[in-house]
């Protein structure tokens, strides 16, 4: 509790955390948003502009909780850790610069134009309006994936004299590797945040007997965007992820999969429990060498486990990394079978009436949320002990003069507020969904 | 290079006080001259399409000194640890109570967040200029290039500084008084009726109290940090500000004179751009003073990163800010003309 790296880790990590609950739904929607106006442009049924005037109140109060919850993380790189900002900030805050010069100009212009402007604006000019949006918080999220990915896998870059990073080649860094296999994966896992709430609220709609017309447009499109979109994130997305983290990462690799010894073959656990004292799984069920397969790209590759590295590169909390990816990986394909179960359903024009899958999809909404959440889990312990990985620890990039009182207390103060938000939140999306969709 | 990002980073600030300066004010009016709830919603529909873009300058000039002067913002991020989470928690709070209060049509929600908005708008502006005199005061920054300041400490000047002592605090009123008489003419100019009144008779001794303020702010800052006068002498770019500054003020007192409330907003504008950036240039090139030794000053010179970094954040700065001008021109030119409250359950 004395050590001021605990409270600015679980600051981070706690208000990092529940920022991206919004953001996560704001992407998403922002895309199925252009595509009900899409819709509603090429067709001229006005079902599709009901729709999207529907999802763009939820979108309104989800971007002011993401607006504020998000000032907060940009400030507490200088506030919480100001060592990492002073050794790395001429590179990430190229990126975090551009995000308010290019993506938060773009989105706060636009708000208001598409939340309020249908009336003022031609049916094109609205559509316009979402696609501005849509780009602007699609940027606003690559500009944070390519700051992340620096951390992950820095490139472009030099160590001064002095130990800063300098900048040497803006296009390696913008483009590096990892932020484009990372920012896809992210992107379409926030399109299956959107699809799954979309479809929670057809499936309520159609339970509660309310809103038909509306009902089953909601449970059409979430049903057929989540499962395009829920296969997109595992395959080839998050194959891809694997893949960067098993070239860059190795030894996060290892650790994700709770494997300790080396060897060629390696099985992919299924199941059971790392036992790290030990440096075994207990119970595992296997699948032989299908971690090899996914990793490298065939099923005799070596794949190394953590004992081949030092002990002093591990990540801290090898259980906690194992769990999450796991748990992510395993929501990843219930999300799969539970949506393309529903999508047979619809096709076969059964989804309407079956009780038990509405119910099902109803209460499914929160699995992308924690899916998601675990996904980041992943990254960001997996890149432990590390703050940039290989470059600066996670120990030496703190403020120097902040003490572990003054960090506890700012925490506390978050917590606070978030719970307030959260009331408030809740309160707002329960008085919209109780309304229903409104007619122009 | 170090120069033009000194100067890159000095206007985004300033603009952003400007900016999110109007939309402060008629946060801090908006119980006194909008009383009915159709009133109070007009103030929020001026500003409403407004108050987020000009919100992003702060970041955007957050972001452009982390690239080029990552020192500066680790250590006074760092140094004002408290004060800056006030601030932060103050932004939050404003953001939600403009956000979220026309949600619901009741009239104690609606109260609720009026007044949580009104506070808020009120306390940022203090804080911000406290900010301001704790640059122009200096700070304990020793060797190692960061410091901590308590809040508070005696309210004197003197070797053990707190954010807050009577200078910073003096500061801090001006820069309320000064955004308040800001907002006011932005109010003049963008409303009608009982709240275009209200602004306007607010205006003129407001104004009045700015001008006071400001030479008492001035004679204050003579005795807490001289060099800043000897910087002012010897940069000619510091003459050129002052002179808008002064021309503003001019033209604010004569907009309100001859009741031309957007040429009175654009002379407030010009007042609060060129007095930020003639503190700029006098201050130059110091970012962050050290009380305790000259050396231990962060400078443009020695707080700045690599050449290739500087450079190609030039490249995409020249790209976003006509672009961020451009969008602030075309939601000034698509909201034109006096603001109407909108219907109940649209706008804000």
């Amino acid at each position: 509790m004395g050590d001021p790296l605990f409270w600015h880790r679980l600051q981070f990590g706690f208000t990092a955390t529940y920022h991206y609950l919004f953001p996560q739904l704001t992407m998403g929607l922002a895309f199925l948003i252009v595509v009900f106006k899409a819709m509603g442009l090429r067709t001229g049924e006005a079902r599709y502009a009901d729709a999207a005037r529907f999802w763009i109140k939820i979108f309104g109060i989800n971007f002011a909780v993401g607006v504020v919850t998000g000032i907060p993380l940009e400030f507490q790189f200088g506030t919480n850790w100001a060592r990492f900002s002073q050794q790395s900030g001429g590179i990430i805050g190229q990126t975090l610069g551009m995000e308010g010069m290019f993506a938060f100009f773009l989105e706060s212009s636009f708000l208001g134009l598409l939340i309020w402007g249908e009336k003022r604006l031609s049916p094109k000019g609205h559509f316009r309006a979402a696609v501005a949006l849509w780009l602007g918080s699609w940027l606003s999220g690559y500009f944070i994936v390519a700051t992340n990915a620096f951390m992950q896998h820095p490139v472009g870059y030099t160590v001064a004299p002095d130990g800063t990073l300098q900048l040497t080649s803006f296009w390696a860094f913008l483009l590096n590797p990892w932020a484009l296999g990372q920012y896809a994966h992210t992107m379409i896992a926030s399109v299956v945040t959107g699809s799954f709430v979309v479809a929670a609220v057809g499936a309520f709609w159609t339970l509660k007997d309310l809103h038909a017309e509306q009902a089953r447009l909601n449970l059409r499109m979430g049903t057929v965007m989540g499962l395009i979109f829920s296969v997109l994130v595992a395959f080839p997305t998050g194959d891809l992820q694997g893949k960067l983290v098993a070239r860059y990462q190795p030894i996060t690799l290892a650790a994700m999969e709770g494997r300790f010894e080396s060897g060629p073959r390696a099985g992919l656990t299924l199941i059971g429990q790392p036992n790290v004292a030990q440096r075994k799984i207990d119970n595992p069920v296997q699948l032989p060498a299908v971690l090899s397969f996914i990793a490298y790209g065939t099923f005799s590759s070596d794949v190394k486990g953590l004992s081949s590295f030092p002990e002093d590169q591990w990540p801290q909390n090898i259980e906690l990394l194992y769990y999450s990816f796991h748990i992510m990986a395993g929501l990843g394909t219930l999300m799969i079978a539970l949506m393309g179960l529903a999508a047979l359903l619809l096709w076969r024009r059964r989804l309407d009436t079956n009780r038990p899958m509405l119910w099902a999809l109803m209460l499914a909404f929160p699995f992308p949320y924690i899916a998601t959440t675990a996904g980041w889990a992943v990254a960001e312990f997996g890149r432990q002990p590390w703050l940039i990985h290989g470059v600066l620890r996670t120990n030496q990039g703190a403020s120097p003069m902040v003490h572990a009182g003054q960090t506890a207390f700012t925490t506390l103060g978050f917590a606070g507020i978030f719970v307030v938000l959260s009331i408030l939140f809740l309160y707002l999306i329960g008085r919209e969904l109780a309304h229903g969709p409104v007619k122009h | 290079m170090e120069q033009l990002w000194f100067w890159m980073v000095a206007v985004m600030f300033s603009i952003y006080v400007v900016m999110d300066g109007f939309d402060f004010g008629a946060g801090i009016l908006h119980l006194v001259v909008a009383k009915t709830n159709e009133e109070r919603r007009e103030v929020l529909g001026a500003i409403g399409p407004f108050w987020d873009g000009n919100e992003v300058w702060l970041l955007a000039a957050g972001g452009s000194l982390f690239l080029a002067f990552p020192k500066v913002l680790a250590s006074g991020f760092s140094g004002f640890y408290l004060a800056m989470w006030v601030l932060v928690w103050c932004l939050m709070l404003r953001g939600i109570s403009i956000e979220f209060r026309s949600h619901v049509q009741d009239g104690l929600w609606r109260h609720f967040w009026d007044t949580t908005f009104a506070m808020a708008s009120v306390l940022l502006p203090v804080l911000f200029g406290a900010a301001l005199g704790n640059v122009l005061r200096g700070v304990p920054l020793d060797a190692s290039g960061y410091f901590s300041v308590p809040l508070w400490t005696t309210f004197r000047l003197g070797p053990e500084p707190g954010v807050l002592d009577w200078y910073t605090v003096l500061i801090g009123v001006f820069t309320l008084v000064t955004v308040t008489a800001h907002g006011a003419l932005f109010l003049a100019w963008k409303t009608e009726g009982a709240v275009h009144e209200r602004s306007r008779a607010l205006a003129a001794p407001l104004w009045g109290l700015v001008l006071f303020l400001w030479v008492v702010a001035t004679a204050s800052t003579r005795i807490v940090n001289p060099a800043i006068f000897l910087g002012l002498a010897r940069s000619p770019l510091a003459w050129a500000f002052t002179a808008l500054f002064v021309v503003g003020l001019g033209l604010a007192f004569l907009g309100l004179r001859r009741q031309w409330f957007l040429l009175a907003f654009l002379g407030s504008g010009a007042f609060i751009l060129g007095i930020l950036a003639a503190s700029a240039a006098s201050l130059y090139p110091v970012m962050l003073k050290s009380t305790l030794d000259p050396a231990f000053d962060l400078t443009a010179l020695n707080a700045s990163v690599g050449h290739h970094g500087l450079r190609s954040g030039l490249v995409w700065w020249l790209l976003g800010f006509p672009l961020a001008i451009g969008y602030a021109g075309f939601l000034f030119r698509f909201h034109r003309g006096k603001v109407k409250a909108a219907a109940e359950g649209e706008g804000y």
